[in-house]
């Protein structure tokens, strides 16, 4: 039966969430946004109380790990699992504040990539690692299949050379998820993700960037010479499977996007949420049952806004639904994260093009909130990527028939 | 004001589009001069116009008055107090995008229908402005007006159908919006009087809805002709008269009006909205033909209302459900833009993969391309929030805000489908020769339509 409330069984999670994100999020928000770099020790208090909700099954396995998807048998039926879980909780956090999300340790897109393609001894062994990612190198964006980074078999080792940029939490996490290719000249197939612990020899943290946004989080060049990483350390299977392609190394995106959807989603609501108060305190009421032009232009751009934002949640909580029932999700994980991203960017910079001075100024979030979301239509996937993606679906074309 | 002569002349404005600060200049009158000679039937009897010009359209022609046609008796049953109501629905507590195996049922038999009667016969249809009525027939024998009625009263509702409705105008707009309304229009009527109907409203009017033939055209009248129109303030009035009302006022929007035999009209009672159930052949009723930029097909109309004397019988629900009724109108009309951009989608998809330029399919190049993925995108966007608003309506949740969003959405990106569209077809989308420019017209419904639907 159709139905698109908020599960109840996830309804105490987000509660929980909303709760951290009010009154341990925000208090902090500005002062890391104002302190790039420093890090914020009172996440890791928070990091401790979520591994405990976690381990006691209180938080429905949501959180970066939630994404596996797991195997065994067909259960029957409509499910609510982890990934609906997932977004819906970080949706409530990145209400509170992308950047210290992001921060999070332990929450990782590193670690939902182990997630996503470890076997089952690579999932124990890197249990409660904190793991970024890596794949960005400096001539190396969107084209994800080009880069550069080596990983050459030796031994029982793979030695790993090449340069890493934008890696988010790069400085402070455990481990880093790194891209790396066996033989470029295999193109995309040979592309495999490697589990390179912090410490181990060859690997240096460069610099931090300085960013227009989520600025609690640190972002890391990361370069790699002579890096040795054990083989057992290769995420998913050595075999270089031409006709696979990318699949495997893809299959994260998968899941990782309606997850960066949902960061969107939470930091315009964020917007939305405290523009209402201000457009009301203003004397701007907004009816829901008013024709949009029979009200004040502040008001119909409100309601516009919302219906875009809600398009954008419905969007992402599709594409974690479908996961969650273990139906193929690249399309609609595709078009949440496209219509999130654009979404987020114009939802917040509306919102402080309401709230006039008020919202460019410092004192309120609204003008952070409108930074913070720029990256949000940019990494796991720029908008343009989102769309050759679900272009390519839609019309049936392969990636030599619509570049 | 005495008029002035010289202004009379120069002044061009008041109609033809024209704002009243038009004036004419001495070219402007020479060339007006020449336009009413060219319109005049002296060039007719003087061979110089084409035949083909000479047709007159004696139903498309805007303005074609007439009485409300003399339809049945309904004669009267029942009591003052409440009618039946449908219970709503009860999901599990579980997120779910899977329709019931009902609704899925239906659902099939529509797209069907959609497909095989529907398409084939809306180009026609819009040109008549008016739809086929064996397609009329084939609508009513798959139980549509029926919908939102319950069991109790010979309806196929068993909980609130407000869900399935959704699925139904979705499906048939992917046929044909136009004709969907003119196919639903009825079931709008039924359904309101189902919801908000006393016992004596539901037994006087709906065995006609019920019945395996003869299901009457019904319209449920709520737009007004008017700019910044808000349906919660009517300009039609209702002023009570011994135990009954007298209704006046022009209602807009009105489907296959001069078919109907039944109207629910919205009207201000004592300062309030109001639903008022209005029978065809009341004196004092005039339909005005009012074909429209699309949606042509369900014979839009005006109703004219004269003093025109209604009983007690008349008044339909309070305040209260002329609220929901307006919003769960608006959701149907969300539906509708559902399922016409899905035909959009559906059409342009093999066009761009087959038409070449340039040496190749222009869905190699990114600018068409993605304009098809931004299609797909916003559309499923609109699909959900309409679904979200109609989950929540069918459940006895308050859905007043997701209806707003619903309705925002499907007005704003439904009209970009539609201008992609065409768009995406070049001049060939400018042509009747492809459906897109009409699916183009239709979508410009979406957002400034009240009433004549309902789920």
């Amino acid at each position: 039966m159709i139905n698109l409330e908020t599960p109840k069984k996830v309804r105490p999670l987000i509660e929980q969430a909303h709760q951290v994100a009010m009154n341990m999020l925000r208090p902090i928000s500005r002062k890391y946004d104002a302190a790039e770099h420093e890090y914020p020790k009172e996440l890791d208090m928070l990091a401790a109380m979520i591994d405990g909700l976690s381990d006691s099954g209180a938080s429905n396995g949501a959180g970066a790990a939630g994404v596996r998807r797991s195997e065994g048998a067909e259960s029957a039926g409509n499910r609510n699992g982890t990934n609906l879980a997932s977004v819906l909780s970080i949706m409530e956090m990145c209400w509170g504040d992308v950047g210290l999300l992001l921060s999070m340790p332990r929450q990782g897109l590193g670690n939902s990539a182990i997630a996503s393609v470890a076997d089952d001894e690579q999932l124990e062994r890197f249990k409660g690692v904190w793991a970024s990612m890596a794949i960005t190198e400096p001539g190396v964006g969107s084209d994800s299949a080009s880069i550069r980074t080596t990983a050459v078999k030796d031994g029982d080792d793979y030695v790993l050379n090449g340069e890493k940029i934008f890696v988010t939490s790069g400085e402070r996490s455990d481990a880093v998820v790194v891209w790396a290719t066996l033989d470029r000249s295999l193109g995309r197939a040979a592309i495999k993700s490697f589990v390179v612990p912090k410490g181990t020899p060859g690997m240096t943290v460069e610099r931090l960037e300085h960013k227009l946004g989520i600025r609690a989080s640190d972002t890391a060049t990361i370069r790699f010479e002579d890096c040795r990483v054990p083989a057992a350390n290769l995420l998913g299977s050595e075999e270089v499977d031409v006709k696979q392609g990318f699949a495997g190394a893809m299959a994260t995106f998968d899941n990782t996007r309606p997850l960066v959807a949902s960061m969107a989603v939470g930091c315009a609501r964020a917007s939305l949420d405290l523009t209402r108060e201000i457009l009301e305190k203003a004397g701007v009421e907004i009816d829901h049952d008013a024709p949009a032009l029979t009200q004040s232009a502040a008001a119909a751009t409100f309601l516009q806004l919302e219906a875009d934002w809600e398009a954008a949640y419905l969007l992402t909580l599709q594409a974690a639904w479908m996961a969650d029932n273990r139906k193929p999700n690249s399309l609609e994980a595709s078009m949440a994260k496209a219509k999130a991203g654009r979404m987020g960017t114009d939802v917040t910079l509306r919102c402080v093009e309401l709230a006039g001075t008020m919202g460019y100024s410092e004192q309120e979030l609204l003008e952070k909130w409108a930074r913070d979301s720029k990256i949000l239509d940019i990494f796991e996937g720029t908008q343009q990527i989102q769309q050759l993606i679900v272009a390519r679906r839609v019309l049936g074309l392969t990636s030599a028939q619509l570049k | 004001m005495a008029l002035n002569p010289v202004k009379s002349v120069l002044s061009a404005g008041g109609r033809h589009g024209l704002a009243e600060s038009e004036r004419r200049d001495p070219i402007g009158l020479a060339v007006a001069a020449l336009n009413r000679l060219a319109q005049s039937d002296l060039v007719d009897r003087l061979g110089i116009r084409r035949t083909s010009e000479q047709t007159v359209y004696k139903v498309t022609h805007a303005g074609f008055r007439t009485i409300g046609t003399v339809g049945r008796s309904f004669a009267r049953k029942g009591t003052s107090s409440a009618g039946q109501r449908i219970p709503a629905a009860n999901p599990k507590g579980l997120f779910d995008l899977t329709p019931t195996e009902d609704e899925q049922m239906l659902v099939d038999v529509v797209t069907e229908l959609a497909e095989e009667v529907v398409r084939p016969a809306a180009a026609e249809a819009d040109e008549a402005c008016a739809a086929p009525d064996e397609l009329l027939k084939a609508t009513l024998d798959i139980g549509l007006p029926t919908l939102g009625v319950s069991e109790e009263l010979g309806g196929i509702a068993g909980e609130r159908s407000t869900v399935a409705g959704v699925l139904v105008h979705e499906a048939l707009a992917k046929g044909d919006m136009g004709l969907a309304i003119a196919a639903l229009a009825p079931g709008a009527v039924a359904t309101a009087l189902s919801l908000w109907g006393t016992d004596e409203q539901q037994q006087t009017y709906l065995p006609a809805f019920t019945t395996d033939d003869g299901v009457p055209a019904a319209a449920l009248a709520l737009a007004e002709p008017t700019p910044l129109f808000d349906p919660r303030m009517p300009a039609t009035t209702a002023t009570r008269k011994g135990s009954g009302f007298v209704l006046n006022g022009t209602k807009s929007a009105v489907v296959r009006g001069a078919d109907a035999e039944l109207f629910v009209v919205g009207a201000e009672l004592d300062g309030k909205p109001q639903l008022f159930v209005v029978e065809s052949k009341s004196p004092g009723i005039t339909i005005e033909s009012d074909p429209s930029m699309g949606v042509r097909a369900a014979s839009l109309s005006r109703l004219i209302l004269a003093e025109v004397e209604v009983d007690a019988i008349a008044l339909l629900g309070d305040e209260l459900s002329y609220l929901e009724c307006l919003r769960l109108s608006r959701l149907a009309w969300c539906a509708l833009a559902v399922g016409t951009a899905q035909a959009v989608l559906d059409y342009v998809t093999p066009y761009v993969k087959e038409r070449e330029a340039f040496g190749e399919p222009i869905a190699h190049r990114q600018s068409v391309a993605f304009m098809v993925a931004n299609i797909a995108i916003e559309l499923q966007g609109m699909r959900l929030v309409t679904w979200k608003a109609a989950s929540r309506a069918a459940q006895g949740k308050p859905f007043d805000r997701e209806v707003a969003l619903a309705r925002r959405l499907c007005a704003e990106k439904g009209m970009q489908i539609g201008l992609d569209g065409v768009q995406l077809l070049g001049g060939h989308g400018f042509v009747k020769e492809h459906p897109v420019e009409r699916w183009y017209r239709d979508l410009r419904a979406i957002g400034l339509m009240e009433g004549a639907v309902l789920v």
